[in-house]
């Protein structure tokens, strides 16, 4: 054990400026302002240097209660003025140190040390201000410390089977497969950008594009020639109109998709899989083999009936804009079968036991869901016009029939290795997770769910969430009890020991071009 | 002030995931009424200047704004914490930490030590008094990255943390 230690003493400075910077715009804001009148400048500065003097003692007080140890073990913070907060961080966790210097700190040769653990809240420990050397220092043995261990179980080819550099390519679009794709991508987007070209033009030209009139007028005059070509004519063009809004919605689709994901490959290589896509931006992303956590298999209302689905993997990383990374947008499921093998996953098939949601979380969802139409039916009748109700009394049947249909794919599988849960209202969502890769379980129940007998399961995976409703309360806690059995066995650093090695990568390998 | 009940249930218990939860400390019954005192006490005065605002009314009868406030204020004070208290358990056995906590809404969380990426513990000023802390429990999974067990003795809180940690030097070597 060392001794308990403390932050450079420079630090206070450091704080104190922090302060000092907060306190000069309202000084500044006191000496242009009314209050105090003439003595309104010495006000300024008498707050000014209060702030500055209360500034510099709380960073005083603040760096004092601030001790850490480099313990056996761990490393220990205490910190607190009033209250006491300490954390402890065992040296096995830590998969990075970084030290981080801002331009002011840098000048009086400090740095922030970082401690990089992996928690899902990005809730790490982190040591304001050290010395540049001690940083380096305590860098370089929480470093040593990990090696030992690492040294002790290492296995460079952690990833799993060695293959050659170029990699195999698992999955890849031709063109044709992204006009399919496209046409299923309906989307009414372009009038939104049609919108604001007409606001485009409302700004360069002198058109009023937002006048009402204008149009109303012109479509008076459309209007009449259409009254003119009589009832069987007028349906025809309604009819046609609809149909012209699909084919802007389909095209606009094929052209999205083409866009986004022209030459789209995913490679299987030592380094992990490989996804490359884009025509004018190409993207060329990297996602290690171990780092993918679980699988999400999507599809849509429609494709669902062709028997089209997407495979996503939900990993640490973040992609684009949602959490996980698309690795097939658009597969039949034997297609995305070796690319679920490849990641270390097997899809559900026949032999899984699936259990079904309970039958008391159908009836519930389907009765919650239809009293909201049904009390907008009971407010119509009474207020609106006769038969208007009918509107939302029809809304309530459909939202039970959409429920029971969706308690047909709510419903969730364990086997020795994987999780499965499948939900969805149309169509189903599946989700797969490695029981191993689970950091959590928890059993959820609101008041209704108590009385009913059955709860939501939550999964703790990183990167992504897991839930399974609707599950009746045994097998919720006959769940928790075998998935448990198998996270406790295993520690997380055995998990996946090339994840030190890979966090330097990392970030790198992310970069899209 | 009372001490805290068993430390640690018989182990033979604590295999499966629904054996007898462990109370916390008592102390934690005592410091959620002082929280929820503090919490009272702007309500109470809001609403006994608002009695004597509108005092000098015709026809308004006294204690209309003021009574109804202090019952609730003394429900949240008497009754509530006692059965918040009686809601919250914790089961620690060897290899997982088990917190149920809930009224209406209930939650029953284990997460194994195995998944454990760095323990906190801490005290209020409040906790302090009364000589309790919080742990939290950190992993990397997205829901439930932290997992917090409040109202524990402070010696017990160390205590649970040094084991969580040995827990985690012991799988790892």
């Amino acid at each position: 054990m060392t001794d308990v230690q403390r932050t450079a003493p420079v630090s206070v400075v450091l704080g104190a400026i922090g302060s000092i910077r907060g306190a000069i715009l309202p000084a500044i804001a006191i000496a242009f302002s009314g209050i105090g009148g003439s003595g309104r400048f010495a006000l300024a500065i008498g707050v000014g240097v209060a702030a500055a003097v209360i500034g510099i003692a709380a960073s005083y007080i603040s760096w004092r209660r601030l001790t850490y140890t480099i313990g056996d073990q761990d490393i220990r913070v205490e910190s607190g003025v009033f209250s006491r907060d300490a954390r402890s961080v065992p040296f096995e966790r830590i998969q990075d140190v970084s030290l981080e210097a801002k331009p002011l700190p840098r000048l009086l040769g400090l740095v922030s040390v970082k401690f990089e653990t992996g928690a899902g809240g990005g809730d790490d420990l982190a040591l304001q201000y050290l010395t540049t050397a001690d940083g380096e220092r305590l860098r370089q043995l929480v470093r040593e410390r990990r090696e030992d261990e690492v040294a002790a179980s290492a296995d460079p080819a952690a990833g799993g089977v060695a293959l050659s550099d170029d990699g195999e390519v698992l999955f890849a679009m031709k063109p044709g497969r992204l006009v399919t794709f496209g046409l299923f991508e309906f989307s009414l987007a372009v009038f939104a950008v049609l919108g604001g070209g007409l606001q485009y033009v409302d700004n360069v030209t002198d058109i009023d594009v937002w006048n009402v009139d204008l149009w109303y007028g012109w479509l008076k005059e459309q209007g009449s020639t259409v009254a003119t070509l009589g009832t069987y004519a007028q349906a025809i063009g309604a009819i046609a109109g609809m149909l012209g809004l699909i084919v802007i919605g389909i095209a606009t689709g094929v052209v999205r998709t083409v866009l986004r994901d022209w030459g789209f490959t995913l490679t299987r290589s030592a380094r992990g899989f490989r996804r490359q896509r884009g025509l004018f931006t190409r993207t060329d992303v990297v996602m290690p083999v171990h780092r993918v956590q679980g699988l999400v298999i999507g599809t849509g209302l429609l494709r669902y009936r062709f028997g089209w689905h997407g495979l996503s993997f939900v990993s640490l990383a973040q992609d684009a804009e949602s959490a996980s990374h698309v690795v097939a947008p658009f597969a039949k499921m034997d297609e995305i079968a070796p690319i679920a093998d490849a990641a270390g996953f097997v899809l559900p098939d026949a032999a899984t036991q699936w259990r079904r949601a309970s039958t008391h979380h159908r009836t519930d969802m389907a009765v919650r869901d239809a009293a909201l139409f049904v009390i907008a039916a009971i407010g119509t009748a009474i207020f609106a016009p006769f038969g208007l109700f009918l509107i939302p009394l029809g809304l309530a049947v459909l939202a039970v029939a959409a429920n029971l249909y969706a308690w047909e794919f709510r419903r969730h599988a364990v086997d020795d290795g994987y999780v499965y849960a499948s939900h969805g209202f149309l169509s189903p969502t599946q989700a797969i997770a490695t029981r191993l890769k689970l950091h959590s379980v928890e059993i959820a129940q609101g008041p209704l769910a108590r009385l009913r007998g059955y709860a939501t399961v939550h999964l703790g995976l990183a990167g992504g969430v897991f839930a399974m409703h609707g599950v009746p309360i045994h097998d919720a806690r006959k769940l928790r009890t075998q998935v448990m059995e198998t996270i406790a066995a295993t520690d997380y650093s055995r998990l996946d020991q090339a994840l030190s090695d890979d966090q330097s990568g990392f970030s790198a390998n992310f970069l899209a071009t | 002030m009372d001490h805290a009940p068993a430390t640690t249930p018989p182990a033979d218990v604590l295999q499966h995931d629904e054996g007898e939860l462990t109370k916390l400390h008592r102390n934690y019954a005592h410091a959620l009424r002082v929280r929820a005192t503090l919490t009272a006490i702007p309500f109470l005065i809001g609403a006994l200047v608002l009695e004597t605002a509108f005092r000098d009314q015709a026809n308004f009868p006294s204690g209309i704004i003021a009574g109804p406030v202090l019952l609730i204020a003394l429900a949240l004070i008497i009754r509530v914490p006692s059965t918040r208290y009686n809601a919250r358990g914790y089961q620690i056995s060897a290899d997982r930490l088990r917190v149920v906590r809930g009224l209406l809404f209930r939650f029953d969380t284990v997460v194994p030590f195995g998944r454990v990426q760095h323990i906190d513990v801490h005290q209020g000023p409040l906790d302090r008094f009364f000589g309790i802390a919080t742990l939290t429990v950190h992993t990397a999974g997205n829901h439930n990255a932290s997992v917090s067990l409040p109202g524990l003795g402070e010696p017990l809180a160390r205590e649970m943390r040094e084991d969580i940690r040995a827990h985690i030097r012991r799988e790892t070597l």
